[in-house]
């Protein structure tokens, strides 16, 4: 059935949009029930923890950062029609160059802040070019690229904290020493989050829109996620665009490992990236590949993610469960998108 | 032989399993022409859930069972999201890896660390007699025998089996074969099925076989592992079991370099993730250029023998949406 008139169909689009919503929360809930929990109060709970506190706000400013930097970046790689599952890796480079640059150059604060975030752009970039040239010139499928180039960073970063950069007192998984104060991006009082962190993500969510909405370059990788070939015989170079795409995507994703590592650990830890990489892909898709959603779907998960170790505390459940319900929130979206273009569909050849 | 190298190869072989399984159940799956990418994500969940069954009903079939189902679940949802709903297979596969994952971590938070179940060893009798192949290959359980009987079968029902004739066609050109009166959606359904359930007893021959219990992020990075090796073992049963083997001779390595003093320095996570870095760099090494140009310096004859050795062609149809119309 379409709809007739106006009112039923804001009805129509509405039930459309909180379907995989409502879907994906019962299926949570069911889950919980399954395992002898609250089916409802764990939202109630992630909610609360996330929001009860100006602190808690300024910590779920600081988780979205990273997930706007990398879905940023991803939207770029995405309209190209390319899966750049390394993002992971650009993080974890980024983080690194950062911390040599924390840990060896004498400057003052802010020329050694500046350099800190090119250090990252540029470690996150090297390591998208390296993805980006396994692609292009070696036909490495991109998600086989990526990932080999996710397991190198991790192994490298864990060498660097075990081997040359290992504190005096001895190497664990706990990190490097702190960086000198002098390396610190700067806090706002005594709460976690760092403006000049917010800054500079809110500039590159403008910059990857303005790039793909606004330029030659944008129309261009649009051109190629439709059709590559289509694209290439329109003249179209498609190599030079496909790695830079990964170009920029691994510098936004190089600035978020930088970031994490000056701005929120003071030091190089292993897990530095945290998944992030997997996550802003999650939240990518969520927005539906458009980056002009990207910061908002970015705050929801940044709310899950401050909210949930507080299951821990409060409910001895999982703090998991945050990524179960934003995997559910995902799958569900994505279901109920295809069904209502299959049934819209066949409306239409009905209809003919 | 040594017995030390006996041994080692006999590791290489048990620790290959899971991904021989995972392998050639992918396989399956893509000769239809559907990729299921959510194999890291399915092994994760299957191998925590064939560890919780397994140790609640005291029934190692039981968890088998289990794994099983949840992987051909699993692969439902990828077959029905992408025959009929025609999503972007990738995408489905992508969030599907994460959502499996994150599910393990939450409903096997209790499991962590816990002692259980596990396959006890069944030496073959006889076979386990033959010198050197007899304790390499026959001196495990039943999981592993199991192992080597679905890659002869995957091959014999794709290399020389009506219905095998019929499910490569429907992965190569579902327009001719739809035309000659296949139901190509069926098929696709079929074999997606078929191959996450054999997934999921990957997932179950790690909690219950191999790397045994349950532990967060337990089995993570392997399914990736498995999805390249397809790719590059060319779809062929055997060629993707080779990659397996090849893995764990490099997880093997790994571990015994670690026990050497020379290497006293090197953390041990390294030799944990250098296998799957290496691997990954390895495969894609061999499927690119750099390798044609390698190949040239045999004689043609020999570089034939070489390129049908490493290279396979892709199904045509993989990953594309079938229509009547």
């Amino acid at each position: 059935m379409k709809p007739k008139t106006q009112n039923s169909k804001l009805w129509y689009s509405l039930l459309w949009s909180l379907g995989p919503i409502v879907t994906a929360l019962l299926f949570t809930a069911l889950l919980l029930l399954a395992v002898g929990a609250p089916p409802f109060r764990p939202f109630v709970e992630i909610f609360r923890g996330a929001l009860e506190s100006p602190q808690k706000w300024a910590d779920v400013a600081t988780a979205w950062v990273p997930l706007a930097l990398v879905g940023a970046g991803m939207s770029l790689t995405f309209a190209g029609g390319l899966w750049n599952i390394g993002a992971e890796g650009q993080i974890i480079l980024g983080a690194i160059f950062a911390a040599w640059v924390a840990r060896n150059v004498m400057l003052p604060q802010p020329l050694l802040l500046a350099l800190i975030v090119m250090a990252g752009l540029l470690g996150g970039a090297l390591w998208g070019l390296l993805t980006g040239a396994l692609r292009v010139y070696a036909h490495v499928h991109e998600i086989f690229a990526g990932l080999g180039m996710n397991f190198i960073a991790m192994a490298l970063i864990i060498w660097l904290i075990f081997n040359p950069w290992k504190p005096a007192r001895g190497a664990t998984m706990s990190g490097t020493e702190p960086f000198p104060v002098a390396a610190w991006i700067p806090r706002l009082g005594d709460t976690r989050m760092s403006p000049l962190a917010v800054i500079l993500a809110v500039i590159a969510v403008l910059v990857a829109y303005f790039l793909l909405k606004g330029t030659r370059f944008g129309l261009e990788l649009r051109a190629m996620g439709k059709n590559t070939r289509a694209a290439f015989m329109q003249g179209v170079p498609t190599n030079n665009r496909m790695l830079l795409a990964f170009v920029l995507c691994g510098a936004l994703a190089g600035l978020a490992g930088a970031l994490q590592s000056t701005a929120v650990y003071h030091r190089l830890i292993p897990r530095i990236s945290g998944g992030m990489g997997y996550t802003g892909m999650l939240v990518v898709i969520l927005a539906g590949f458009r980056p002009e959603l990207v910061p908002a779907v970015a705050l929801f998960f940044a709310v899950v993610g401050v909210g949930s170790p507080r299951l821990e505390m409060n409910m001895q459940l999982d703090a998991s469960l945050g990524g179960v319900l934003e995997g559910a929130i995902v799958l569900f979206v994505l279901l109920f998108a295809g069904l209502r273009k299959q049934l819209e569909g066949r409306q239409t050849r009905d209809a003919s | 032989m040594d017995p030390f190298i006996i041994s080692t190869l006999a590791s290489i072989v048990s620790n290959a399993a899971p991904i021989v399984f995972a392998g050639v159940g992918e396989t399956l799956t893509e000769k239809a022409g559907v990729t299921n990418l959510s194999l890291d994500g399915t092994i994760l969940l299957t191998a925590m859930a064939a560890f919780a069954v397994a140790l609640n009903t005291g029934s190692l079939v039981a968890g088998f069972a289990a794994a099983a189902l949840i992987g051909a679940v699993i692969a439902f949802i990828i077959a029905f999201a992408s025959i009929t709903l025609e999503i972007e297979q990738v995408a489905v596969g992508f969030v599907l890896t994460i959502f499996a994952a994150d599910l393990s971590s939450f409903l096997g938070n209790p499991y962590v660390s816990r002692p259980g179940p596990y396959v006890g060893q069944h030496p073959f009798p006889l076979l386990n007699e033959i010198p050197i192949l007899g304790p390499i290959l026959f001196n495990h359980n039943l999981v592993i025998y199991a192992s080597y009987v679905v890659i002869f079968l995957a091959w014999w029902w794709m290399a020389k089996t009506q219905p095998g004739l019929k499910m490569r066609g429907v992965g190569e050109r579902p327009e001719s074969a739809f035309a000659r009166g296949v139901n190509v959606s069926s098929i696709r359904y079929l074999y997606t099925i078929l191959g996450g359930a054999l997934v999921g007893i990957a997932g179950a021959t790690y909690s219950l076989v191999v790397k045994l219990g349950w532990s967060h992020n337990h089995t993570a990075g392997n399914g990736w592992i498995a999805l390249a090796i397809v790719i590059f073992g060319g779809w062929n049963p055997w060629k993707v079991a080779g990659g397996a083997y090849l893995f764990g001779l490099l997880k093997s390595l790994g571990s015994v370099l670690q026990r050497n003093p020379a290497f006293v320095n090197v953390p041990t996570q390294i030799f944990s993730t250098a296998p799957f870095a290496l691997m990954i760099l390895f495969l894609a090494l061999t499927s690119s250029g750099l390798t044609d140009r390698f190949l040239e310096l045999f004689s043609p004859a020999t570089r034939r023998r070489l390129e049908r050795l490493i290279r396979g062609r892709a199904p045509a149809a993989l990953g594309k949406p079938f229509r009547r119309d």
